[in-house]
């Protein structure tokens, strides 16, 4: 059980920043770690679906390049971030970020989770409501019931 | 009510139905320019080696409507195309090229294979320019207007319905 755990664990593990080569860090580790941040962040435009960091792709590689560069300009983070987006909008960042055009991708499952929990609560409660007004049957009707039933099985 | 209540799930379904299915006509992979309707960025490329010219810079965009065109010699679709572009050259439209992460004599060999009707070519060997255009695949074409403002990109290579149905139009509706 624990190999197999193990196994599944090894498997999932995606290896951090894969595609980065050794000749792409920067010297000073502190900008280097800054670096690593951004390329999380910043979409392969390419592959579309990867980080920079992670992409083999060659426009993924003059992106890790361009960070770098920003970073040792004296660039902020969110002045590289900036930087790309000024120039490829705002799809190069992995995480949307949370502004008019995008409250509908972030709210959106939360809303329509409420409505589905209202229409729920709004269903249960009718369906209660209905079972508590059904009436008891009436003597005539309990009498004839107990006619129909005392008969034989198989007649109409 | 109970009826706006059966009505409303199909109300929905036919809505979201409707995004979807006008989402299929599109290319979810292709990215809008961030440059739309922005000026031109700056940028100064050399010349092609062994062509004579000085190359392509900001200063070179602007006055008459232009178009750029990211072309390289390994680039299939960009051969694919190029006639296109010829034609739209000899039809007297200025034509700029920046020629995208190449080696001078592929390039140079590439144009004299296929017409060279460039008027000047930006040689973007490490790919630099092109980011400040936010180029990210080759070939790409770029619609610049009098003022220096991009108007339109086109991603991929050109194709003759593209040409009749938007390139040209849109080149027009610059003239001013």
């Amino acid at each position: 059980m624990i190999r197999a755990l193990a196994l599944v664990a090894a498997l999932l593990a995606t290896p951090a920043a894969a595609a980065l080569l050794p000749g792409e860090r920067l010297d000073d580790p502190k900008l280097e770690a800054m670096a690593r941040t951004i390329g999380k962040e910043l979409r392969c435009v390419v592959c579309q679906n990867q980080s920079i960091d992670d992409s083999n792709a060659e426009l993924a590689r003059d992106f890790r390049r361009i960070v770098r560069e920003r970073l040792l300009a004296g660039d902020s983070e969110a002045e590289v971030l900036r930087f790309m987006t000024d120039r490829y909008g705002e799809f190069v960042l992995l995480k949307p970020p949370l502004n008019s055009s995008t409250i509908v991708l972030w709210a959106g499952p939360f809303a329509i989770l409420a409505l589905g929990g209202l229409a729920l609560a709004f269903t249960l409660k009718r369906r209660r409501h209905a079972a508590a007004a059904t009436p008891d049957l009436t003597a005539e009707e309990r009498r004839r019931l107990d006619e129909l039933i005392g008969e034989e099985p198989g007649h109409a | 009510m109970r009826r706006v209540v059966f009505i409303l799930p199909v109300v929905v379904f036919i809505t979201i139905a409707g995004f979807l299915a006008q989402g299929l006509t599109r290319d979810p992979s292709e990215l809008p320019s961030a440059l739309l309707d922005r000026p031109a960025p700056e940028f100064d490329l050399p010349p092609l080696e062994g062509r004579d010219d000085h190359g392509l810079a900001r200063s070179d965009l602007g006055g008459e409507p232009m178009l750029v065109n990211v072309f390289a010699s390994w680039c299939v679709p960009c051969r694919v195309e190029h006639p296109l572009i010829n034609r739209l050259a000899e039809e007297g439209v200025t034509v700029q090229g920046i020629n995208h992460k190449d080696k001078p004599e592929a390039a140079r060999a590439w144009l004299a294979e296929l017409g060279d009707n460039f008027t000047h070519v930006g040689a973007d060997r490490d790919g630099r320019a092109s980011i400040e255009w936010g180029v990210y695949g080759v070939p790409e074409t770029y619609i610049v207007d009098p003022a220096g403002t991009i108007v339109y990109r086109h991603v991929g290579p050109l194709r003759p319905e593209d040409v009749e149905e938007t390139i040209l139009p849109i080149l027009e509706s610059i003239e001013q």
